[in-house]
């Protein structure tokens, strides 16, 4: 029983950060009908902006995370949307996915140039202390990371539910016409889900870094991840991409304690086959899409 | 006109072969991006320094080191290409791989060409092969087992053991060689946990050996993944001794894990750490010119790198037939080849005999407990 306490907290911990990426991802795609292959990748960089303002300019971690939060909202959210996908967009999903595909190997290999292909220390966030709750040993920085992520994404659904801006995000995914017609500024919405989706890939990046270390390969496995997330979950529910992600993180960590630590990276593609051919839509999905 | 081009044709042509002439030919094919990047940047950093100062000191038998860097990437197949590659374009001798995984499978493009060799990898299998142009610049990991297992029977007093090992070339040899010393000596491997190259998630591993009862661990990883063990293991609160062989305590690890390799012990074959002068002023210069402090992979490169510069004086010429055969059975002592930094015999399957240290990790370096003999 303890056992299983212990699995279930720190993968319900993996699982909340997948989860951050994956909302990205359903976010996005909500807004812009982008499928954005670079994900894993917006995960990664942040880290590192926070390791160049550490240890380049000196800057202390929380001045550090607070630079590369602005940082990640700058390049990640805006410049995304002006550079990469609004010339992309009017080709079509398969030009901006492949575009997406080139951003990623870009980034990659710019932190593999300018920060080197090894793998850097982070900084732990949380006390590296372990409390013992039913003979199981829980770790603080798994709860915290659980509390972070999961904070950032109810206040995300608070902000979609009970604000007018909020709302109008929600109008413009829905139909962007019927909202620009109601007097929704849809460009200014779209920009605010990319500038959501640049925030929650640098929470995701600084919470999960000080456990992977910040390495430029990073976003290879957590992209994957994130994107089976959301379709596990329902790649137009935010609530689907976060059951998706809190999902594969358990069942991750399970199947490598009961099952095989050897075949534990093939569940989440079964689980995402076994999606696929009973439920297309996720777990949580709608057949018909098209809402935040 | 026609006299006058083929004449300048024919002084180029004869120039280009003497610059040719002057300049000895080696490759280094290191693990320079991908999985394996922090052993072989250090490998390749530790080649440099070599390589830089031969040159300074008048090269190998009065020729200057034409060095070429080829980055396998942690890809077997692509360093074994790339091996083609170097001896294609005229090495006389090789230095690399680093990853094991890597190194059996290109040494047999340096054995079907006849060029030595000279590699950091560790695996067992590698010098068990029966080929005759492979040497380590370090020994294999089935030489540092025995004293592994009597440390943590004797003097840990342990006999419940988990195992937490990498599934590559390099894991799997020094897993097994490691369960036949624990067989040997009554040790009960109570969890055998594998992960993958490149693995970054290690909360399920470090749980299954915690709840397996085991009184320590014996950690079989590269460098990234200890490291990322050891911040799990810290963060999960796995209070056994960690125990590791060589790379588990290297100073690789040591910065990245942080505060949680303290405590971490290790049997090593080479260390910064040593009390050895010749190893602490190679220390010093590696610091001062890379910033960073060198770990084995670091050393092994510039053994590696003199290994072949007294290999090609002891013969008296650049022939790789020739420093092949004598470097079997070759014995070179520190004090007359400072270079080696440490007294090293190759016997004649490129293995290596020399002294090796206990160590254990305190205020985020090694300290020596223990000097060892050659086995």
């Amino acid at each position: 029983m303890a056992e299983l306490l212990q699995i279930l907290v720190s993968g319900l911990s993996a699982g909340a950060i997948y989860a951050l990426a994956a909302v990205g991802f359903t976010l996005l795609w909500q807004a812009s009908q982008t499928i954005n292959f670079a994900q894993g990748e917006f995960v990664m960089l942040p880290a590192f902006f926070v390791l160049a303002g550490m240890t380049i300019f000196g800057l202390p971690l929380w001045a550090a995370i607070l630079t590369a939060l602005v940082l990640s909202l700058v390049v990640l959210g805006a410049m995304f949307k002006k550079l990469i996908v609004e010339p992309m967009l009017p080709h079509g999903t398969l030009p901006l996915v492949i575009a997406t595909i080139a951003l990623g190997i870009l980034m990659k290999e710019s932190v593999k140039e300018f920060y080197s292909a090894q793998g850097q220390p982070f900084p732990p966030l949380f006390p590296q202390h372990v409390i013992n709750f039913f003979g199981a040993s829980i770790s603080i920085q798994d709860i915290c990371n659980l509390v972070v992520a999961f904070a950032a994404i109810i206040s995300l659904q608070l902000f979609l539910g009970r604000t007018r801006t909020g709302r109008a995000m929600q109008a413009t995914a829905q139909d962007p016409r019927v909202a620009e017609i109601l007097g929704v500024d849809v460009k200014k919405m779209v920009m605010y889900t990319f500038l959501i989706n640049g925030a929650l890939a640098a929470i995701a990046s600084i919470l999960i870094s000080p456990v992977y270390l910040a390495k430029f390969s990073n976003g290879e496995t957590l992209g994957m991840i994130a994107f089976i997330a959301a379709i596990v979950g329902g790649f137009n529910q935010i609530k689907g991409a976060l059951l998706g992600g809190l999902l594969i993180g358990v069942i991750d960590n399970l199947a490598a304690v009961y099952v095989s630590a050897e075949y534990r990276t093939a569940i989440p593609l079964i689980l995402l086959i076994v999606i696929i051919m009973v439920r297309p839509q996720g777990i949580l999905g709608t057949p018909e899409g098209r809402t935040v | 006109m026609l006299k006058s081009l083929l004449t300048g044709t024919a002084l180029a042509a004869g120039l280009g072969f003497a610059a040719q002439a002057e300049t000895v030919h080696i490759a280094n094919i290191a693990e320079l991006s991908g999985a394996g990047a922090a052993a072989g940047s250090v490998w390749a950093d530790g080649v440099h320094l070599a390589i830089d100062e031969i040159n300074e000191s008048g090269g190998i038998l009065g020729m200057k080191v034409d060095m070429r860097e080829y980055d396998s990437q942690t890809d077997p197949l692509q360093s074994r290409a790339l091996v083609q590659k170097a001896i294609d374009e005229g090495a006389f001798a090789l230095l690399g791989t680093v990853y094991s995984s890597s190194t059996v499978v290109n040494m047999l493009v340096a054995q079907q060409n006849g060029i030595p060799q000279f590699t950091g990898s560790e695996a067992p299998s590698i010098t068990e092969k029966g080929n005759p142009y492979i040497f380590r610049t370090t020994f294999g990991a089935q030489k540092g087992m025995p004293k592994i297992g009597a440390y943590l029977k004797d003097t840990l007093g342990v006999t419940k053991i988990a195992i937490a090992w990498a599934n590559t070339e390099y894991g799997k040899g020094g897993h097994d060689a490691f369960s036949a010393v624990a067989e040997e000596m009554g040790l009960d491997i109570v969890a055998d946990v594998a992960s993958e190259q490149g693995q970054a998630d290690f909360s399920a591993d470090v749980l299954k050996i915690k709840n397996s009862g085991a009184e320590a661990v014996f950690v079989y990883l590269t460098e990234e993944e200890s490291a990322r063990f050891l911040i799990e293991a810290e963060k999960q609160g796995l209070d056994v001794p960690k125990v590791g062989d060589t790379v588990l305590t290297s100073q690789k690890v040591i910065d990245l894990a942080g505060g949680a390799a303290e405590g971490a012990l290790g049997h090593v074959g080479l260390s910064a750490d040593a009390p050895v002068p010749l190893l602490q002023e190679m220390d010093a210069k590696f610091t001062e010119r890379f910033g960073y402090r060198p770990d084995h992979n670091a050393i092994k490169g510039y053994i590696g790198a003199y290994s072949i510069k007294y290999g090609a004086e002891i013969v008296g010429e650049i022939d790789s037939q020739k420093l092949t055969d004598a470097m079997h059975g070759l014995c070179l002592d520190a004090e007359e080849y400072p270079g080696v930094l440490m007294d090293i015999c190759w016997d004649e399957n490129g293995e290596v005999a020399r002294e090796s240290f206990m160590v254990e990790v305190k205020n985020d370096a090694q300290e020596i407990t223990t000097i060892l003999p050659p086995n």
